[in-house]
């Protein structure tokens, strides 16, 4: 078996207030290998945005031990790509500019970096878009720059917290579907954290349901669909759909009686 | 004349140019109203103090202040007194664009110490400054730097809050995404803080340059023996009344050219934020 490219051990975090503490990750533990996809479903609040934050590194464990390619976070030399629920391109800065601020943040506006962004802009439809601002875009191809400007540092590990949340339905669909497949032809380990049971069927090879809070994890579910070449939107079709949308919303409906 | 934004759509159809010739002569008529309004005040002063109606000696009149105008330009006083008050506006309003922007950045940084000033900046802030000038003649003396000093102190406190307001109210998620990009603090307020605060720091300015224009005045009421603020005052002391109007009359001028300054370059800004 491969070695997980992120391994979480018995890991808990508390949420301190003046008022009290507030316990939102409960003994969580979970591998991640390379190239997967895994999704986290659960009820809001339940701590998805923190155990985001916590692989990226904003915030540190509470206690439990989080090991990114075999080191902890801190002395990890992978990349972590993290897109946000809404896409944040900066207003003041035209679409080029805003996928290179990653590199200007670490100095590394060298020329095979630069060369990157081109490829990535003329692969991904944005070459014509480089020099209007953002606010000249779709809301799908607002979401794809911002998944663009990660994808220029390489990421070894990719987060997305709800990042079509902002979209409307339709939209939605078709830009899940192309950021999922970006993903799997860059062959980009993921965690997609979403509300959407669908949307975590059809993209992930895992789905990962946690409890409401303190965020337990209630149960795993690998994905194994029988169609060749999956893609978000053919994911849809397989005969198993149905019944893995069952599985899990009955996992995410289950009354978490354990817990008491 | 206002431009018009080109847009991809046509904006040749008869009726788009149709709209846009109502537009244009709605505008047109504004103007006109505008200066009519003026003609008839000014001719109203003029007819009711030849005929005594009002009192021209305390009232003036346009031509007086006209002729006060002409013999304050020719004797080069005029000239000179503008440019005393517009140096003395325009250098404290520098002074009140740096020091908050820095004094906000540095409440910014360390949160400590933003707390600990607070209650004393809205003190500061509150505090009617035309009773602290007389204080600041005492301390620093009759002269330029007591004036600009004067002009800071009326604008600074405000400025220095409202712009720490704005820096503080940046998105959160905005900050999360330059820290998720390995960013450090400085370089967040770089990327994030300052940009997305332009637009709330010209409009900031547009209300300071008007209040250090008051700061200015004040001082030179109190302080000066040169500056519009010192011919008003020794105007009125002396019933000089032409030359007070006039000076009255130039720091509206001032005023608005100096606020139209900034709303121009506004608007320069608008089209990126
Ligand atoms: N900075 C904070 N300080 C204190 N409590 C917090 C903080 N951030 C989040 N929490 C609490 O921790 C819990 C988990 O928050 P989190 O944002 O991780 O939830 P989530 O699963 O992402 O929810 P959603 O689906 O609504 O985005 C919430 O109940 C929230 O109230
Ligand atoms: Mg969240």
């Amino acid at each position: 078996m491969q070695t997980p490219i992120l391994d979480f051990l018995d890991v808990n975090y508390n949420y301190h207030t003046i008022s009290c503490e507030t316990v939102t990750l409960k003994d969580i533990s979970f591998n991640l290998y390379k190239n997967e996809f895994i999704s986290f479903v659960g009820p809001s609040g339940c701590g998805k945005t923190t155990l985001l934050n916590l692989i990226a590194g904003l915030i540190e464990a509470s206690s439990g031990e989080i090991k990114i390619g075999g080191k902890p976070v801190r002395e990890s030399t992978l990349n972590i790509g993290y897109m946000l629920q809404k896409d944040h391109l900066l207003e003041w800065r035209s679409i080029y500019k805003n996928l290179t601020l990653g590199l200007e943040i670490r100095k590394q506006m060298d020329e095979s970096h630069l060369k990157t962004v081109d490829t990535l802009l003329k692969t991904y439809g944005l070459w014509d878009f480089r020099n209007v601002p953002p606010r000249q875009l779709s809301g799908g191809m607002r979401q794809r720059a911002a998944l663009i400007r990660t994808l220029v540092l390489s990421p070894d590990i990719l987060l997305l917290d709800e990042p079509f949340s902002a979209l409307d339905y339709q939209t939605r669909l078709n830009v899940s579907d192309d950021i999922g497949s970006i993903i799997k032809e860059r062959k980009i380990s993921t965690i997609l954290v979403t509300h959407d049971l669908s949307e975590a069927i059809s993209m992930s090879d895992r789905v990962i349901v946690l409890s409401k809070r303190p965020g337990t994890i209630k149960a795993t579910i690998p994905i194994k669909l029988s169609i060749e070449n999956r893609t978000p939107k053919t994911s849809k079709n397989a005969p198993e759909f149905g019944m893995y949308y069952n599985k899990i919303w009955g996992a995410v409906h289950e009354k978490d009686s354990e817990n008491e | 004349m206002k431009k018009i934004r080109k847009t991809s759509d046509t904006c040749t159809s008869t009726a788009q140019k149709d709209y846009v010739k109502s537009i244009q002569r709605k505008s047109m008529l504004i103007r006109l109203y505008q200066i009519l309004l003026l003609i008839v005040f000014l001719t109203s002063w003029e007819i009711s103090a030849r005929h005594g109606i009002i009192n021209d000696f305390i009232f003036c009149s346009p031509s007086k202040l006209l002729s006060t105008f002409l013999t304050m330009v020719r004797d080069g006083s005029l000239i000179h007194h503008i440019e005393v008050t517009l140096f003395e506006t325009i250098i404290g309003f520098a002074l009140v664009i740096v020091g908050s922007l820095i004094v906000a950045t540095l409440f910014w940084w360390n949160e400590t110490l933003s707390k600990v000033m607070e209650p004393y900046m809205v003190m500061l802030n509150a505090l009617p400054k035309s009773a602290l000038a007389p204080v600041l003649i005492v301390w620093l003396g009759s002269n330029k730097t007591t004036i600009i000093v004067c002009a800071c102190s009326v604008a600074i406190f405000g400025s220095i809050l409202n712009i720490y307001t704005g820096f503080v109210n940046v998105e959160a998620d905005k900050i999360k995404l330059i820290k998720t990009l390995k960013g450090n603090r400085f370089q967040c307020l770089k990327l994030v803080v300052i940009p997305s605060n332009i637009p709330n720091i010209i409009s900031i300015m547009k209300v300071n340059i008007g209040l250090c224009l008051v700061g200015v005045v004040i001082g030179e009421f109190l302080a000066a023996r040169e500056g519009l603020g010192y011919v008003i005052i020794y105007g009125s002391q002396t019933f000089k009344m032409g030359n007070v109007l006039l000076s009255i009359l130039i720091l509206c001028f001032i005023a608005m050219i100096l606020y139209l300054i900034l709303e121009k370059t506004e608007k320069k800004l608008s089209d990126y934020f």
